[in-house]
């Protein structure tokens, strides 16, 4: 078996002296300390080991994998490429919807199948809808890293909305298996666009209630501003993307400048992070993008409730989709946590060859370490709350 | 309480009735006030908790202490033994002292003696000292940092509550409880917080300060009690409970116990020093002794009320940003506010 | 200035710099890729990001590879903000060396994407500054997404074939 070159994996505690005033020296160690798996306000299993210098983090070493699921692997063994859209909902649990439109999307640009204009409209209003609700999940959460307990509540009721909303149309509240290869399961119910049409009525009032109650609030902003600073550079070597990369002030959405679906017909801004409460950067940036991208979505849905055309929601497909032998595609959308990225290798057979899942959480992760330095404690928890992992699409 | 005496004439029989009435009340008032906090807590966060046990839930709060009582009672191997299983007490015991010098009504008070808030800013200490035990004994790496932090809090919000009593007792001209009551006997006009009885051109001087004081003094509380926004300690996301992480059953309860008393009692030190006590805002109407112990709950409990309802509402803060606080702004507004007022009083 | 070059100019410049170390390239592909030979992989990244006018400084995905005929490889999806082209770059390995030399001092987010590689097929980066399994436990036994992989029939005790 094959065993890895030794590394410096354990990391040696630092011990110091403390001089005191008598002329004896106490002596000091940094301790390591283990968020374990299972926190308290959970963003799910991960473990973050930290050596702490006091308060002062002086290391911060994430471990990843407690919820490795093999999706890579499954995608190999299937017999059809639509069978990978359940496995692809499940990666990232909070926003299943676009997992499932980057798959499709690359899926049908390897067989060069074009989709009906009223799949691409449904297909914007279903992934815009899952952002706003993903969005409320991060926001919510965020509040309760930093003990205010109750946006939490207020964010579920609102989702509660959306919800229902997804129920309607494909039968499931968090999974949906809708849209498929080629265009979606079923169309939308009689009832979707005037439901919906009330939901942006009624979430806008409450975006600015949520700004007010937690945003703005004079204890939140001393918490996140100037905490977690990610500077442009090292963001975009890290290839960190979504709210994380436009926080730090990259005017970067890949459904802008990589376009898909048909975002270009749409009138919708980018928003990007100015430093307004502290540094340009800080967990205050990130969380003011989310908040402001999901006005940005309501836009989007109201746009394309009103210009929704008719039509068929499925493409002529093949009986049996057989891509070329050795045609391979990577493609890459905006999904609410930022760049999912699909790269899929066709051998010529209906099963995949080899299909990479690019998590955007995954690689917003590992950036953790740099910005979490000297930073304390508790700046910790707010820093990893605001890069909005979700541990399905880190560890797949 | 003399009255008791003259029925009663053994002394060591008074003293110990005297110290089973406000346990009596603490007990009866934590199951009120862990109901009030779940439903507070419940209508803020825009539902309903408690519906299914008696009428709205009102059984509940026997439940829980039911069911707390019936836990397996879990030490971990490694704790130390004789701490751990002494560090509830003790912070109850520093909480339970502070009941003795609370002047419930004209004729009610544990113990009157002449230095009712210098004992209790002295008793309130013994809370820290339970926590720091708590936080150690546990032998575990979050509980320590979560007692040492308590501590570090704790102690440095003592100086701002400890100022404000200095104030308070300026305008009064007595450390004891009771007549600091007596002194605001007398409606709404006499309050402390309003100037106390002075003649009205020294007392529209002091009003402003006395205010800030007040303000000062109700924050400083919170943060005495490990509340949101000071609830760092306690139950930060990555402390599952801080110092309380590795307690369970009964012992849990115990702190739980000793938190809403403290809640208590520094509502309570708050009421009687700034609002007149148990001394009716009416004057002569609705006052006498049994209205007295009206009087002093419910103004207790309104404070109680009020920081439920911020520990729901607000974030919390960073340690340094607690210690910041502290030290930064609430001592030196409150240094000005006494210099401010003794000057007034002398001039 | 903002231009973006296509991948048939990129290949040239390569070329005229680096030689021997482009093997082959198949421009005409719906997505161009490049093959680079792996010792040379960090000079050529390198290159990449720092020259003016390529700039591929965002590495959007790293996959490990098994082709099924005897050969472990790496692909690297790269972009450039700057100019908004895209190229991917392709270098393989056989399964006896398996040796492919690490570019995370070129982009840090190569870091863990070669860590997830070498968990799942062994292939091994020089130079990485941590190599060690990343979704995997530490002490697993062999690597899963090789086309030849059998699972171990115990791990810690636990039987794991399903």
């Amino acid at each position: 078996m094959l065993q890895p070159p030794t590394l410096p994996t354990n990391y040696t505690v630092k011990h110091g002296h403390i001089k005191t005033s008598t002329g004896k020296t106490i002596r000091s160690e940094e301790m390591i300390v283990n968020m374990g798996p299972q926190h308290p306000s959970t963003h799910g299993v991960l473990r973050l080991e930290i050596v702490v210098d006091g308060e002062i983090i002086v290391d911060c070493i994430p471990h990843i994998g407690y919820l490795h699921r093999c999706f890579e692997k499954h995608c190999e063994h299937m017999t059809n490429y639509q069978q990978v859209i359940p496995y692809a909902d499940r990666m990232d649990y909070c926003s299943a919807m676009t997992n499932e439109w980057a798959f499709a999307l690359a899926a049908e640009r390897l067989l060069k199948i074009e989709v009906p204009e009223r799949v691409e409209y449904i297909r914007v209003i279903m992934a815009e809808l899952q952002r706003i609700a993903s969005h409320l999940i991060a926001v919510g959460t965020y509040g309760i890293d930093s003990g205010a307990f109750t946006p939490f509540l207020y964010t579920f009721i609102d989702r509660e909305k959306i919800l229902d909303l997804f129920e309607m149309t494909c039968g499931a509240r968090l999974l949906y298996n809708y849209i498929w290869i080629g265009g979606l399961s079923h169309d939308l119910p009689p009832r979707f666009i005037d439901q919906a049409k009330e939901f942006v009525t009624y979430f806008r009032p409450r975006i600015k209630m949520l700004n007010d109650l937690l945003t703005y609030n004079e204890i939140f902003v001393k918490r996140t501003a100037n905490v977690g600073v990610l500077p442009k550079e090292v963001a975009i070597n890290y290839a960190v993307s979504g709210p994380q990369l436009r926080g730090s002030g990259v005017n970067w959405d890949l459904r802008r400048d990589d376009p898909y679906g048909v975002y270009h017909k749409l009138q919708w801004e980018p928003q990007i992070g100015k430093g307004e409460m502290g540094t340009v950067g800080d967990c205050w940036d990130r969380h003011i993008v989310r908040m402001r991208e999901m006005e940005q979505s309501l836009n989007i849905i109201e746009q394309s409730l009103a210009v929704l055309p008719e039509g068929n929601v499925q493409a002529a497909l093949p009986k049996r989709i057989r891509p070329e032998k050795d045609a391979e595609v990577y493609v890459r959308t905006e999904a609410s946590r930022g760049e999912l990225g699909y790269y899929i290798v066709s051998d010529g057979t209906a099963s995949p060859f080899r299909v990479k899942a690019r998590g955007p959480a995954f690689v917003n992760l590992s950036v953790l370490p740099e910005i979490a330095r000297g930073s304390m404690i508790a700046d910790l928890v707010l820093t990893a709350g605001s890069i909005d992992i979700v541990l399905g699409e880190v560890d797949r | 309480m003399e009255f008791i005496q003259t029925i009663f004439a053994n002394e060591l029989f008074v003293a110990v009735l005297l110290s089973i009435i406000p346990l009596i009340f603490i007990i009866v008032y934590a199951l009120v006030v862990l109901y009030t906090e779940m439903k507070v807590a419940a209508h803020i966060q825009d539902r309903v908790a408690y519906m299914r046990t008696g009428w709205h839930g009102v059984l509940q709060p026997i439940a829980d202490m039911l069911k707390l009582l019936q836990k397996e009672d879990i030490i971990p191997a490694h704790a130390d033994k004789l701490l751990f299983r002494m560090a509830p007490f003790i912070a109850f015991v520093g909480t339970y002292a502070a009941y003795a010098v609370l002047p419930f009504s004209s004729i009610f008070i544990g113990s009157n003696i002449n230095l009712g808030a210098f004992f209790l800013v002295a008793v309130g200490s013994l809370v820290v000292v339970g926590i720091l035990m708590a936080g150690w004994a546990s032998n575990n790496k979050w509980s320590l940092f979560g007692g040492v932090r308590s501590a570090a809090q704790m102690i440095s919000y003592e100086i701002p509550t400890a100022l404000a009593i200095i104030i308070a007792v300026m305008i009064t001209g007595s450390l004891n409880l009771q007549e600091v009551t007596k002194f605001q006997d007398g409606g709404i006009g006499n309050w402390v917080i309003f100037g106390g009885p002075l003649p009205w051109n020294q007392k529209l001087m002091v009003m402003p300060f006395t205010i800030i004081t007040f303000f000062i003094m109700f924050v400083a509380s919170i943060a005495e009690v490990n509340r949101t926004p000071f609830d760092l300690p306690e139950a930060e996301s990555e402390l599952v409970q801080g110092f309380n992480t590795e307690y369970s059953g009964m012992r849990f309860a115990m702190f739980y116990l000793s938190e809403y008393a403290n809640l208590f009692t520094v509502s309570a030190v708050v009421v009687a020093l700034f609002l007149g006590g148990w001394s009716s805002p009416f004057g002569s109407l609705m006052s006498g002794p049994v209205w007295g112990i009206f009087w002093f709950v419910a103004k207790a409990y309104i404070f109680v009320f009020i920081q439920i309802w911020v520990r729901w509402t607000l974030p919390r803060l960073r340690v340094d940003q607690l210690m910041y606080v502290s030290w930064k702004v609430l001592t030196p507004w409150l240094f000005f506010c006494l210099l401010a007022v003794g000057l007034i009083l002398v001039i | 200035m903002k231009k973006a070059m296509t991948p048939q100019e990129i290949q040239d410049i390569l070329k005229t710099k680096f030689g021997d170390a482009i093997i082959e390239a198949k421009l005409d592909a719906p997505q161009p890729w490049i093959r680079i030979a792996p010792d040379k992989t960090k000079e050529i990244c390198f290159f990449l990001r720092d020259t003016d006018t390529i700039q591929f400084d965002y590495l959007s995905c790293l996959s490990g590879m098994d082709y099924n005929n005897g050969t472990l490889g790496v692909v690297y999806h790269l972009a450039s903000m700057v100019h908004r082209h895209k190229i991917v770059l392709k270098t393989q390995c056989t399964k006896e060396t398996l040796h492919i030399q690490s570019v995370s001092a070129v982009w840090g987010t190569a870091n863990w994407h070669e860590r997830e590689a070498f968990d799942l097929y062994g292939i091994v980066f020089d130079e990485h500054p941590d190599l060690r399994r990343l979704l995997l436990p530490d002490d697993w036994e062999g690597h899963p997404l090789r086309k030849d992989y059998k699972v171990q029939e115990f791990y810690h005790g636990m039987k794991v074939p399903y």
